[in-house]
């Protein structure tokens, strides 16, 4: 069975509101099949809220937010990496089997499967533990194995590597990249522009939740547009 | 003083003697108890978190009313029980009145609202953690109740342990609606209050202190097959 293409991703005048206050948007947008897509923006800018928005954890007040499939199917097909990871009272091995059985997949199968997913990202010898008591690093991992288990046609990621060292940064780095040989498409916000820039292959400038810049990684690292790109690659603080 | 140390004596006493009145009387308190807790958690959790999940128009209304009716009087509840439950009321043919069922209803009223209530307060603080997690991997409703109730677990072991610790010791209720009868219905609090009125205070007592010890019994074995204080950093 060939399934309906996911993509393009389109963004229409879509708003989010909380408290009566734009934190995002209008924002124009759209997303295709292949690559990864990096947001960055300063503290506060709307990177988080503009994920959460495309993967339909914040509503649009305003504006639309279209897959090419119905909702519903859409939201099957994506996983998101949180910026803090939510860790279930449960086992590592269960937290990462938990969205298989979630779609039905057998107890028996699903465990095997994340045994499998916890061996990918390094944490074989902790499967059994209490997820809440891995280190920083290692919740990573784990919402990261989580969050592919299900193979995603999209992945959205939210600062994933933030206070990570280098090899943790380094190990799952080389995580994703995998997962982009597998077509994975990756939205991913990071502060770290060493990251952006091996990872990108497209940058989404936003500041005070307005998508200010969307041009090839290159052509943005290179020569930015917009003043306020200018300024924040030079490292100046932005109001 | 010299009460209280007779009453000690004589439920040492009634204790290594297996009395077998004692032991009918503590095995009918633990049935209706039991009874009540397991109904009231079967009802309560679950209404807890559909209640923690789910946002509709009167969901500030139906919570505060829980919490209100945590406060119901164990008399009045009895009282209409106990008039639903006559000859003579809507549900007479069932002829429950003065049996152990009537009181398993009383206690299941009394103590079903403050299973809820706490099952809410914790379901909600694990929800807000959860939320975002449970939305994005596409769960039903239904699929986010179980999982909160399941990793939620320990914590509404707690309402459930509250619930029994109402419901044994309660009596008002339970007295008018069993009827404190020798043999059928006659428990533990029921017992104590028909001795003390008799003026046998080392028997009441010494009931008392059965009584007591029976809940503590009952909470550290919970507790200890659970393994709530090992595993709290789940
Ligand atoms: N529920 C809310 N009510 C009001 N304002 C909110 C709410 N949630 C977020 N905000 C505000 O929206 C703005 C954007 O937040 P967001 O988390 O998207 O920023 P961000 O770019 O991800 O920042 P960071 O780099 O610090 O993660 C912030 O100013 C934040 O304070
Ligand atoms: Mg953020």
């Amino acid at each position: 069975m060939v399934e309906t293409a996911l993509f393009p991703l389109t963004l229409s005048e879509a708003t989010v509101r909380k408290s009566g206050v734009t934190l995002v948007g209008p924002v124009d947008l759209e997303i295709g099949p292949i690559g990864t897509t990096v947001v960055i923006g300063p503290n506060g800018a709307g990177k988080s809220t503009l994920l959460r928005l495309m993967h339909g954890l914040d509503r649009a007040a305003k504006g639309r937010v279209d897959w090419n499939v119905p909702m519903k199917d859409a939201q099957n097909r994506q996983g998101f990496v949180f910026q803090t990871p939510i860790l279930m009272r449960r086992s590592v091995v269960d937290c990462i089997a938990y969205p298989l059985l979630v779609h039905g997949v057998s107890r028996k199968d699903a465990h095997a499967q994340a045994l499998d997913w916890a061996d990918r990202v390094g944490l074989a010898d902790h499967a059994a533990r209490p997820a809440r008591t891995l280190s920083g690093g290692e919740r990573q991992k784990m919402a990261l194995a989580r969050a592919l288990i299900r193979n995603p046609d999209i992945l959205f990621l939210d600062e994933p590597c933030a206070s990570l060292d280098g090899s943790a940064t380094r190990e799952i780095e080389g995580i994703l990249k995998s997962a982009r040989t597998a077509n994975t498409r990756m939205v991913m916000a990071t502060h770290d522009m060493g990251q952006a820039k091996r990872l990108a292959d497209d940058v989404l400038f936003i500041y005070r939740g307005n998508v200010h810049e969307h041009s090839t990684a290159e052509a943005f690292f290179k020569a930015p547009q917009t003043p306020e790109a200018q300024a924040f690659l030079r490292g100046d603080i932005l109001e | 003083m010299n009460d209280i140390l007779q009453g000690l004596i004589s439920a040492g006493w009634l204790i290594i003697t297996f009395d077998p009145d004692l032991i009918e009387i503590v095995l009918r308190s633990l049935q209706v108890t039991v009874g009540a807790v397991v109904v009231s958690s079967v009802i309560g959790l679950p209404l807890g978190a559909w209640l923690a999940v789910n946002r509709f128009r009167f969901r500030r209304f139906v919570i505060a009313l829980m919490n209100a009716l945590m406060g119901l009087p164990p008399v009045v509840v009895g009282l209409i029980v106990y008039l639903f439950l006559s000859r003579s009321g809507p549900l007479g043919v069932l002829n429950l009145l003065f049996t152990p069922s009537a009181m398993v209803i009383a206690q299941t009223i009394i103590i079903t609202p403050l299973i809820a209530s706490i099952a809410h307060q914790a379901i909600r603080e694990l929800w807000a953690e959860y939320h975002d997690l449970l939305i994005s991997v596409s769960t039903s409703h239904r699929q986010r109740i179980c999982t909160l109730l399941w990793d939620g677990r320990r914590a509404l072991l707690t309402a459930s342990l509250a619930g029994f610790g109402r419901a044994i010791g309660e009596v008002g209720a339970i007295l008018i609606v069993g009827g404190n009868i020798d043999h059928v219905t006659r428990v533990l609090t029921t017992a104590i209050a028909l001795e003390t009125s008799k003026g046998n205070f080392s028997l009441a007592l010494a009931l008392g202190f059965v009584l007591i010890a029976l809940a503590i019994l009952i909470n550290a074995t919970v507790h200890s097959l659970s393994q709530t204080e090992r595993s709290g950093r789940w």
